[in-house]
This record gives C-alpha cells, sequence and structure tokens, in this order.
C-alpha cells in the first residue's frame, strides 16, 4: 500500500491495516511454502535442480580438469580408466577417467560437469525471459482491443511453425552464439505464454472487483499491476517451469544436430554428437551427458508438476 | 455442414500467409545482406548479384512479399545452393521416407497409448495407473535422441534384432522396409505415447463421472463395452485435437530421429541444410513443415462431426 494514495487516512490506521496486512500476508505465504515443502514432486525435482545449480557453480571443484584440454595419448577411453597424466605444472599425477576420454582424448566427465552450466543458464534464461516478453505481449493484447487481434494473428502463424525448427532456422541464419541460441529456443516459446496471459486477462477483466476498480477510475498501469498481474503469477511460474525444461532439451537437441553453440564448447548436446561417430564401439560418451540431460529435464518437469497442483489448482484439475 | 468446411478451409489461408510472411521475414530482418547469407559462406559476388535480382532484392519490402507469395503459388519454392537442385525436387525425393516413419509411429502411438490411457483411467489411483503417468513425465523428459542411441545398442547391437542404421524403401519390399522403420519409430512414439496417454485418461476420467456412464452399467453392460462404446467415444474428440497438436512434436521428432537413424527424409534434408548453411532449402521446409501441421490441423477440425454427430456447424 503506497502512501501516496492514501493522504486522507490517519498515519496511524494506516500503519495499521499494513501490519495486519503484512501478517496476513505472511501466514499465507507460510502457508504456501509449507504446501510446497509437503509435496513430493516439488521436494523430489526441487533437489535435484538444488544439486544440479551447485554443481553448476562449483564445477572446477569437483575434481574436474579443463573440458577442453586435449590428450592425445588418452583417446577413447572407457569408463573407470586409470593413467598417470602430466597436470598443469608438468608434474605426473595419477587420474582415473570416471567416464572414459572422447576421440580427443578430453575427460568426459570434465565436460559433462562443466555442461551443466550452458544446460542451465539456457533452461533460465529462456523460461525468464519468454515470460516477461510474454506477459507484456498477453496483457497488450487482453487489454487493448484494436491489437488484440493483431497479435493473435501473430502467434497464431508462428505457433504453427514447429517450435524446433523454427529454432533450427533461426539459429542457421545468424549463427549460433549463446545469445541467439536463447533467442532462438525463447521466440517459439512465447506464443504460449502469450495465450495464457491473454486467456487469463480476458477472464480476470470480467471479474467484479475489476469493474469496481475500473469504476472508481484505477488507472490502466494500476489496475494492471494491483489486479491483472498477481492472477498471472501462478501459472506463469508453472508453464516457465515446462518452458525451462523444454529450453534445455532443446538446446541440447540444437547441439546435438551440430546447429547450437560452437562444438569447443562443453555442452551436453555437444558431447553426444561428437560421441556420434564412435557411438558404437563407445556409447559412454551419449549415455552420461544423456543420463545428466534426462535428469534435469525429469526433475524441471516433475518440478512443474508439483508446482502447478500446488500453486494452481485450477490447472492440475484440468489435466 | 458444407458451408463450414469452406469456411475452415478460408480460415486456414491468414495463417498460412502469416507463416509464409513470418518465414520471410525471418531472412530480412536477420543483420547482414539477405543475398550473402543465401549465397552462402562460398558465394562469389557474381552469385550474390543474381540471387539479389532473382529475389527482386533491390525492390520495395512489399513487392519482395508479393513476388515471395507469387512464388510459392506457383509451387516454386526456390533452388536450393547446396545441391544445386529445386527445392520442390529435393522435397520428393525424400518425402517418402518421413511419410512412412510417419504414420508406422502414429499407428503405433494410437495402438499403445489410447489402450494405456483408457485402462489408468479406470484403475485410477491403481499402481497400473501410476506406472502410465509416470511413463509420460518420463516420455517428456528423455531427449529424443538419447533414447534413440540406448534401443540402437540394445536392439541393434548388443541383441542384433535389427539393422543399426539406415533405410529401405517400400519398392525394396515390405519387411525389409518396415524391419529399419521399426525402431526409429518407437524411438519418435514415446514422446507422442506420453501426451496422448495423458490425454485419454484425463478425457476419459471425466466422462466416466457422466450420468449415462452409470446407466450403462446399471443395465449390465460389460466393463469393455462400457469402456469402449461409451465412454472412449465420448472422449474421442479432446484426444484426437491433442494427436493433431502433437503433429508439431512428430515433426521435430522427426528432424532428430532421421539424423540418429540415418534415415534420407525431410528431417535429415533440414538438418543437411542447415548444416550446408543452405537457407532456402531451411526456408522452404520450415513452410512445408508449418503448412502439413495446419492442413493435419484443418482435417482433425473436420473430423469432429463424423466423431461427435452432435457437434453441428
Amino acid at each position: 500500500m503506497s502512501r501516496a494514495d492514501n493522504t486522507d487516512t490517519p498515519l496511524g490506521a494506516e500503519v495499521e491495516v499494513d501490519a495486519a496486512s503484512q501478517a496476513a500476508a505472511s501466514i499465507k505465504r507460510l502457508n504456501l511454502a509449507q504446501r510446497l515443502l509437503r509435496h513430493r514432486s516439488v521436494i523430489f525435482g526441487g533437489i535435484i535442480m538444488i544439486a544440479m545449480l551447485l554443481i553448476s557453480i562449483a564445477a572446477p571443484y569437483l575434481g574436474t580438469i579443463d573440458p577442453a584440454y586435449i590428450d592425445p595419448t588418452n583417446r577413447n577411453k572407457k569408463p573407470g580408466y586409470d593413467a598417470m597424466v602430466l597436470d598443469q605444472n608438468d608434474k605426473e599425477v595419477h587420474r582415473t577417467y570416471w567416464m572414459g576420454t572422447d576421440a580427443l582424448g578430453r575427460d568426459i566427465y570434465s565436460r559433462v560437469i562443466y555442461g551443466t552450466r550452458i544446460s542451465l543458464v539456457i533452461g533460465l534464461a529462456v523460461a525468464s525471459l519468454s515470460i516477461v516478453v510474454g506477459l507484456a505481449i498477453g496483457l497488450l493484447a487482453g487489454y487493448v482491443r484494436w491489437l488484440d487481434s493483431v497479435i493473435m494473428r501473430v502467434m497464431d502463424g508462428l505457433m504453427a511453425i514447429p517450435g524446433i525448427l523454427l529454432a533450427i532456422g533461426l539459429v542457421s541464419l545468424s549463427g549460433a552464439t549463446i545469445v541467439t541460441v536463447i533467442v532462438a529456443i525463447m521466440v517459439p516459446e512465447i506464443p504460449r505464454v502469450v495465450r495464457l496471459v491473454r486467456s487469463i486477462v480476458l477472464s480476470i477483466r470480467e471479474e467484479p472487483y475489476v469493474e469496481a476498480a475500473v469504476s472508481i477510475g484505477t488507472p490502466l498501469l494500476k489496475l494492471l499491476a494491483r489486479h491483472v498481474l498477481p492472477n498471472t503469477m501462478a501459472p506463469l511460474i508453472v508453464q516457465g517451469t515446462y518452458v525451462c525444461a523444454s529450453a534445455i532439451l532443446v538446446e541440447a537437441i540444437l547441439s546435438f544436430l551440430g546447429a547450437g553453440i560452437s562444438p569447443e564448447t562443453p555442452t551436453w548436446g555437444n558431447i553426444m554428437a561428437e560421441g556420434r561417430v564412435f557411438f558404437r564401439v563407445f556409447p559412454h560418451n551419449i549415455l552420461f551427458p544423456g543420463i545428466f540431460l534426462a535428469l534435469t529435464v525429469l526433475a524441471v518437469n516433475i518440478l512443474g508438476d508439483g508446482l502447478r497442483d500446488t500453486l494452481d489448482p485450477r490447472l492440475a484439475k484440468r489435466l | 455442414m458444407f458451408g463450414f468446411v469452406i469456411r475452415r478451409i478460408i480460415s486456414t489461408i491468414p495463417v498460412m500467409g502469416m507463416v509464409a510472411l513470418l518465414v520471410f521475414l525471418m531472412l530480412r530482418l536477420t543483420p547482414g545482406d539477405p543475398a550473402a547469407i543465401l549465397a552462402g559462406d562460398n558465394g562469389t559476388p557474381q552469385q550474390i548479384e543474381e540471387i539479389r535480382e532473382a529475389l527482386g532484392l533491390n525492390e520495395p519490402i512489399h513487392k519482395q512479399f508479393v513476388i515471395y507469395i507469387y512464388d510459392i503459388v506457383r509451387g516454386d519454392l526456390g533452388e536450393s545452393y547446396f545441391f544445386k537442385k529445386q527445392v520442390t525436387e529435393l522435397i520428393a525425393q525424400r518425402v517418402g521416407a518421413t511419410v512412412s516413419l510417419a504414420v508406422v509411429t502414429l499407428i503405433i502411438t494410437i495402438l499403445v497409448s489410447i489402450p494405456l490411457g483408457v485402462i489408468a483411467a479406470y484403475r485410477r489411483g491403481s499402481w497400473v495407473d501410476q506406472i502410465v503417468m509416470g511413463f509420460s513425465v518420463m516420455g517428456f523428459s528423455i531427449p529424443v535422441f538419447v533414447l534413440g542411441y540406448l534401443l540402437i545398442y540394445v536392439f541393434s547391437i548388443e541383441l542384433r534384432w535389427f539393422p543399426v542404421q539406415g533405410y529401405k524403401p517400400l519398392s525394396a519390399g515390405l519387411w525389409p522396409h518396415l524391419h529399419r522403420l521399426i525402431l526409429p519409430s518407437i524411438t519418435l512414439s514415446v514422446i507422442y505415447i506420453a501426451l496422448i496417454a495423458r490425454m485419454t485418461r484425463a478425457s476419459v476420467l471425466d466422462v466416466l463421472g457422466e450420468d449415462y456412464v452409470r446407466t450403462a452399467y446399471a443395465k449390465g453392460l460389460k466393463n469393455s463395452v462400457v469402456l469402449m462404446r461409451h465412454a472412449l467415444r465420448n472422449a474421442a474428440v479432446p484426444i484426437v485435437t491433442v494427436i493433431g497438436i502433437g503433429i508439431a512434436l512428430l515433426i521435430g521428432g522427426v528432424v532428430v530421429t532421421e539424423t540418429v537413424y540415418n534415415i534420407p527424409g525431410l528431417g535429415r534434408l533440414t538438418v543437411d541444410a542447415v548444416l550446408g548453411r543452405d537457407y532456402p532449402t531451411v526456408q522452404a521446409l520450415i513452410l512445408v513443415f508449418a503448412f502439413v501441421y495446419v492442413v493435419v490441423n484443418l482435417l482433425i477440425d473436420l473430423s469432429y462431426t463424423f466423431l461427435d454427430p452432435r457437434i453441428r456447424y
């Protein structure tokens, strides 16, 4: 509650109201947190996601070596291979390659661990950006009538192009850097967010309390911020989780097809793409990054299901 | 009814027009000279000039779009600078493999997912239901190519039941054709099965709460009759709708599956075109796939009246 709007209320009363509403809000928040923590899917998905985050942050300290270090003497080794190798200071040290090495002698374990970074960055960036952009466009479509049909026709067109193809097309045009990959994965996701936001806005604007707010002359921006936006939050968080999962998958697919971030960068998709050639003899090049990828996507999806059940019971019922 | 069909067909025109506009703008809005992008890394200045002339890139942009649409409507999707052929010719050569893959995948998907969904709904909360729902979450999470390689490793390399990779056209005989399509189709169907089993379950669950289902049971009809004739038939519309929406997943999956299994179809062509920086082909394939998606969903919309005679337009 901002002071500027309530200049005619006595200060004491306002403080009281604020304290009361804050208390109410904190009780509500506690309940939500408790509900979330009681949900098995949220716990399972959450723990794996936190573990992945920790892995990506702590990547240099997890017994990894430079993921781009090429060691011609130790090429194509099977998982668990032991060797005496020279470290950075040219000292001979003993090293076990838990996940083997690839055709250039790079350590798969280090590459997989570092690959966590790219996947998480892409997943989180695409999820948050597509929600911000989709929210803005969705609010416009829901509130500015003449823009609505134009925006929705563009969205229909975008949705008619299968997402992976659109992403491949965009990346192939502009060259693959981490930024273009994020944009390319984001564009096909936006229409889904826009549709969701628009449908919420259209139903909210008919609610009596919104009509009441309009009738006392609430400015549009305040109306959106106070009444419409909070209603979109729960579904958007749920949608964001699913977008995150799909973005991680699409990034891996782009890399795997050779259309993603440059091959030297250790991404799960790149490791698998390089492992393709020798797959029959050395399946571990595909297996280990594949496990990490599948586990991460699974965790995000399960987290999404749990969030959907707790935050957005209406949607949970429908599915 | 006839009026509806006509109106529904006409309504796909703006969508396709929008797709064409987006594909058109994709190239024009990318920083850099479109002609240079189209000519690829080895394009000579002369080639670039020819492309500029052929696409009318010196004309104002609305005129360019008119030229572009005019070419598409005439069936001219441009020329591949990588394969040195008309794109339509390239597509015609490879469409067979993709259609076979898609058809076998659809058959597997429908045969597996719908019974799974019905059983899960019927035994709601039981272990069958939990396995089906668990499978559906897993199906969404396992990357198509990881699954593909896993299946190749187990069934082709270890067990030797199937050829490792490759493709034989139908003209080489039905069995050699199918034999090489089984693993790719299973790979491709998993995510689709996950989607449709989930939708079937939800949709049948809705119907099972209806009065006429209770009446059917009360009449003493067998479970199977109630489920198939009463529940599934009434649940059909949302299921078929999701099959249509899932075509987008299928198309994305085709691109990956054909790469994993080395199938010379449209998906493989897309990847080759991207890697060869053959943008006219990429552009044309995006249009073709979007067209397929729109047409399939048009057919599904039209099928509602047959599935559910209550729906009248």
